[in-house]
């Protein structure tokens, strides 16, 4: 991109030298402020869900095994597991021992809450930044490729292609995933993270292999959004001035693509990946479920029906602390890209 | 497209997730496959697919509390007839004329897989922390009768009952942790969970949630080094997937239900277990309940469950009608309390008992309608169709019951009324079953005699039974129990459900025991892996 454009080039890191560095900071500094009261009422919503939740956690603690548990062994369980006190004197509870580092315990993993994130946070975060880029990259591509000759055949497939998508959930896609590369080509392991024959150590080559299929659904599934968004984008800004004044001054139509109608037409994309982050998790969700992905969505998974609320607790800040973030990232991006955008109006 | 709109849109996908999470229902967890390559066709590597996986790996939360953990030893454990046969200790214990104290000697040869010797202050800490009240394990009523347990020396340990307890030898299955290894830290999520340190045949290698255990043979064994040297235990809950994967050769075995093992009849290199188990399906009929409570009604119901159509239709073939909670292959089993089909006795029965048909083909006394509610845990396929066939054949008498579904949670408030489908199975002693499902001291107590069954003359029998020390006393007691329930039954007992095993023809020494309702890891015919030898 920027080799055949040396002007963009110039331009871009004249720019990077002048980033509104300070305007940023205080922008961060007035988020995390605001994430404080966000984060408080999301995890009080979550206990008071909790605590109208019909499911007993301790029927759950005992599982299958429960046959002939005596009330006594319920009744010394029930002591142990469940906080006393109402919803809003135990997330307070909870608030305070949270904001001193201890999570309190996962009930259906029979492990403290910040060892089961601490295992799972970095195969989720691999998961996730690996289908998002491929998204991001892929769907930009696609979407300048069809904007360019809108209507044309390559359009048109792709178009109806991302519609296609955009309504198929997840969860199908994986399992229809299953079924074409594992069960009938069976190219692609059908899940997990190693072969089950193999030994326990994660090597990059089987990593590749069971990433390729979780990565590629999730993401097929985030892919129709940028396509779209970025073919309507650079399709508006065709049309705009300042691109029709690149064109009467007889600059290639490649510099005027992707130098002027794209720039102009990513805008909206920005805001998109901020938006599409709370999409990503519940796509993660249900992917990782699929192809058992030791990641935080399985966990979250099985804590919500295990009813194991110290560990749901805690991943509901870390998903609303990643939607917060993904806003965040969102903002700055738009107020570098866009010029008559100020950090600090934000 | 400012950052402030879409906020909105943010927050509300936000909550929707949160509320999506916190609401579904709980069920079997999702779907899910471990990797696609690997396998065997040595000798030495077994990779088993099971469905379930243990929510944790210490004997102190109860993993592997009836035996064959396969990381850790018992004193004693249970061989191919459940016959009790010494583990850690060195042989049977020294049981008091009174019975209410057992002393075991132990092995002084014995080192746990870290290499710190294994002690009789281990067994004292296993039990003690067992018995805790600290520690969140759902099975310690096991050992209730355990007042107190002492080392003495080294190489000897002594329980006190609090009362005479024949059966407590068989307790003593329970897997011993390490002292050194587990104390010192959190009993209930502490890291022994995760990576236990055992004196067992297998070490943990490796475990990854919804995936897999591996384990590897523990060269330094008491019993000698297992043959089988790679222990990979699959996770796959799915039972289609379980199937796929053993065909394709990923899996040496699996567990199966009955139709997905038939259609590997007749292959190659495969052979299908069928393990008869204690693992009953029975309808509580509570004693408070003006119906269900009623004797009459009871051993009608008792004749009109066609069992021999529910094991052919329900489990295919793979079961036992069941007469009790005592399978009828067991050698407790007491002869002639089977009852057979007949819902024509079953009808003459009622109508002498005065139980009249009405218009609407239900019956009534007294005005008292013959209708009850049966309920089954939702989402329990096999407890489903066993309540509808159960209410089908109810219905030929003039019984009216409605079938229900719901999670225990719902289940748990109506015990007392209701009719609950349940099942349940210790099979190393009639006492584990018979005495927690018909003692009166435990009608609704927990799940134990969810039925409030109460007999007078099953609690004496039940206390002789306990009491004994003699084993045709015991016998004889339990032959008692049976005939009662056979004459006043409080549970309608229906089947005793087989487990289907498909493996991997390539080891001599593969056998079955009569397994319990739970069975996972440790059950199956892998009971006694590190025994196989690889056929040359």
């Amino acid at each position: 991109m920027t080799a055949t454009a040396p002007d963009v080039h110039t331009d871009r890191a004249r720019r990077a030298a002048r980033l509104p560095w300070a305007a940023m900071a205080r922008l961060v500094g007035r988020r995390l402020l605001a994430a404080v009261p966000v984060l408080a009422l999301v995890t009080l919503g979550m206990f008071a869900v909790a605590a109208a939740s019909p499911f007993d956690p301790v029927r759950r603690y005992i599982g299958d095994g429960g046959a002939g548990t005596s009330q006594e062994t319920l009744d010394a369980l029930r002591r142990n597991l469940s906080a006393d006190g109402t919803f809003v004197e135990q997330w307070w509870t909870w608030l305070r021992s949270a904001a001193a580092g201890d999570l309190g315990q996962s009930l259906a993993l029979r492990q403290p809450v910040g060892q089961v994130i601490g295992e799972r946070v970095g195969w989720s975060l691999l998961l996730c930044s690996v289908a998002f880029v491929v998204a991001v990259l892929l769907g930009t591509s696609l979407g300048v490729l069809a904007a360019r000759r809108a209507g044309g055949a390559f359009d048109r497939v792709v178009t109806a292609l991302s519609y296609t998508l955009q309504a198929a959930p997840p969860f199908w896609l994986a399992l229809l995933a299953i079924w074409l590369f594992a069960l009938r080509l069976d190219v692609l392991p059908a899940g997990g993270l190693t072969g089950s024959g193999g030994g326990s150590a994660v090597d990059a080559g089987s990593l590749v292999r069971h990433l390729t299929l979780p990565a590629a659904v999730l993401a097929v599934s985030q892919l129709p959004w940028f396509v779209l968004y970025t073919r309507q984008g650079v399709l508006d800004a065709l049309g705009e001035d300042p691109v029709r004044g690149a064109r009467a001054r007889g600059l290639s139509e490649r510099t005027v693509l992707i130098g002027h109608a794209l720039r102009s037409g990513l805008l909206p994309v920005l805001t998109l990946i901020g938006t599409r982050v709370p999409e990503l998790i519940t796509g993660a969700l249900l992917v990782e479920t699929v192809f058992s992905w030791p990641g935080i969505a399985s966990a979250t998974v099985r804590a919500a029906t295990a009813t194991d609320f110290p560990l749901l607790a805690a991943l509901t800040v870390l998903s609303a602390l990643a939607v917060l973030a993904g806003n965040l990232i969102a903002d700055l991006l738009y107020g570098l890209a866009d010029p008559r955008v100020d950090h600090d109006e934000m | 497209m400012k950052g402030r709109t879409s906020r909105t849109g943010i927050a509300a996908a936000a909550v929707a997730t949160l509320l999506a999470a916190a609401c579904s229902a709980p069920s079997e967890d999702g779907r899910g496959d471990g990797g696609g390559e690997g396998g065997g066709g040595e000798g030495d590597s077994l990779v088993i697919g099971i469905a379930n996986e243990p929510d944790t790996l210490s004997p102190l939360l109860g993993y592997g509390k009836d035996g064959n953990s396969k990381i850790f030893d018992g004193l004693l454990r249970h061989d191919e007839d459940l016959e009790l046969r010494p583990a850690l200790a060195t042989a049977l214990p020294e049981v008091s004329d009174d019975g209410l104290t057992y002393t075991f000697g132990l092995r002084d040869d014995v080192e746990f897989s870290d290499g710190s010797p294994f002690t009789a202050r281990d067994v004292v800490f296993t039990y003690e922390t067992i018995l805790d009240d600290g520690t969140n394990n759902a099975a310690k009523g096991d050992l209730d009768a355990v007042e107190s347990v002492t080392a003495e020396g080294d190489h000897t340990v002594v329980f006190t009952l609090s009362h005479p307890y024949a059966p407590f030898a068989d307790r003593t299955v329970l897997p011993i942790a390490s002292a050194e290894a587990a104390g010192g830290q959190d009993v209930n999520t502490g890291p022994y969970n995760t990576e236990p340190i055992g004196t067992g045949p297998y070490v943990v290698t490796g475990w990854t949630r919804g995936e897999r255990i591996t384990l590897e043979a523990n060269p330094d064994h008491w019993g000698g080094e297992p043959e089988v040297r790679r222990l990979t235990m699959a996770v796959i809950p799915d039972d289609d997937v379980r199937a796929t994967r053993l065909r394709s050769g990923d899996l040496d075995a699996a567990v199966l239900p009955p139709n997905l093992a038939a259609t590997f009849e007749g292959e190659d290199g495969l052979v299908t277990h069928h393990a008869e188990s204690a693992d009953f399906r029975a309808v509580t009929l509570p004693s408070d309940h003006p119906v269900t409570g009623d004797r009459d009604i009871r051993r009608a119901l008792d004749l009109a469950a066609d069992r021999e159509l529910m094991v052919d239709s329900i489990l295919q073939g793979a079961g036992h009608v069941a007469h009790g909670p005592i399978p009828t292959v067991s050698p407790w089993f007491a002869e002639g309390t089977e009852r057979a089909h007949d819902p024509e006795g079953a009808a003459e029965l009622l109508d002498a008992a005065g139980w009249a048909p009405g218009d609407d083909g239900v019956r009534a006394k007294d005005g008292q309608r013959a209708s009850f509610t049966l309920w089954y845990p939702a989402g329990d396929r096999l407890r489903q169709e066993h309540a509808l066939a159960y209410a089908g054949d109810a219905e030929e008498i003039g019984v009216d019951i409605t079938v229900e579904s719901g999670p225990w949670e719902v289940i748990d408030e109506r015990m007392a009324e209701d009719a609950v489908l349940s099942g349940g199975g210790s099979p190393a002693d009639p006492d584990f079953d018979l005495y927690t499902l018909l003692h009166s001291s435990l009608a609704g107590d927990g799940y134990n005699n969810m039925g409030h069954y109460r007999n007078p003359a099953v609690d004496e029998e039940l206390e002789n039974g306990r009491r004994a020390a003699d084993q045709a006393e015991r016998e004889a007691a339990y032959d008692a129990v049976q005939r009662e329930l056979a004459d006043d039954p409080g549970y309608t007992f229906l089947t005793h459900i087989d487990h289907v095993y498909v493996m991997a023809d390539r080891w001599d020494g593969v056998s079955t025991q009569i397994e319990p309702h739970d069975h996972g890891l440790g059950h199956g015919p892998w009971w006694n892996v590190e025994d196989w030898r690889a056929r040359p």
